[in-house]
């Protein structure tokens, strides 16, 4: 049974890796790639019962920070051009 | 006591691979990034959710059902906080959503047969324009 939870994560995955290539815009990418982060982290988990070590989770629970922490600097700096806030407060953000 | 436990995970863990495939089809076939964040939300809620559930019938109670909850806590803290990021940024690039008068359905995700009750909108929208003017 956990082979066929890793199959359809890898599935999903695929479909994932198909809309990141796909994608019209970047936020289609980001979001893509958001979601095999979070298919990552459960195919560590599942992956790690498959193989009779559970120590992985620990690996699932970095990956998920990472994941998290990642996503939101790539929309940073696609929404402001740059990592550092603005604090002039001029113009718009391009 | 075994079989409960091994039978309730057998059913999460399939149930989860379920979802997950949903929602990795949903962002595939929906039109626009805002009904794709709707559709990833599936896989991060309930895919994960329950595949993590299902692992932890197995793990018992141990050191490795805690290592699960802290997964599965931080995943649901931070897929709206990332969803809701994403969305904000895509708006504030200028792409909006679109609306129900302007809304049309491609060829390619059409149910053969189905009557979509946003045609008829459009078609009332256009004529009444038209006596209008």
């Amino acid at each position: 049974m956990f082979i066929a939870a890793a199959v359809a994560i890898l599935m999903a995955m695929a479909l994932a890796m198909t809309r990141a290539l796909l994608g019209p815009t970047v936020y289609d990418r980001v979001l893509a790639v958001n979601m095999f982060g979070t298919k990552t982290v459960l195919m560590i988990a599942v992956l790690g019962f498959l193989t009779g070590r559970p120590d992985f989770l620990d690996l699932a629970l970095l990956y998920a920070l990472i994941n998290f922490i990642g996503t939101l600097a790539v929309l940073k700096f696609f929404e402001y051009g740059d990592l550092g806030r603005r604090v002039d407060g001029g113009g718009e953000a391009s | 006591m075994t079989f409960v436990a091994d039978a309730l995970s057998w059913i999460c863990l399939l149930g989860g691979g379920v979802f997950v495939v949903i929602g990795a089809i949903g962002v595939i076939r929906m039109p626009d990034l805002f009904t794709r964040l709707h559709a990833a939300g599936i896989t991060d809620t309930m895919g994960a959710g329950f595949i993590l559930v299902g692992l932890m019938f197995q793990g018992g109670m141990s050191l490795i059902t805690a290592k699960l909850i802290l997964v599965l806590g931080f995943l649901w803290f931070s897929s709206p906080v990332s969803t809701y990021a994403l969305a904000r940024a895509t708006l504030a690039s200028g792409q909006e959503p679109f609306w129900s008068e302007d809304l049309e359905i491609p060829d390619t995700a059409r149910i053969p047969g189905m009557v979509y009750p946003v045609d008829a909108m459009g078609e009332a929208d256009a004529e009444s324009g038209e006596e209008e003017e």
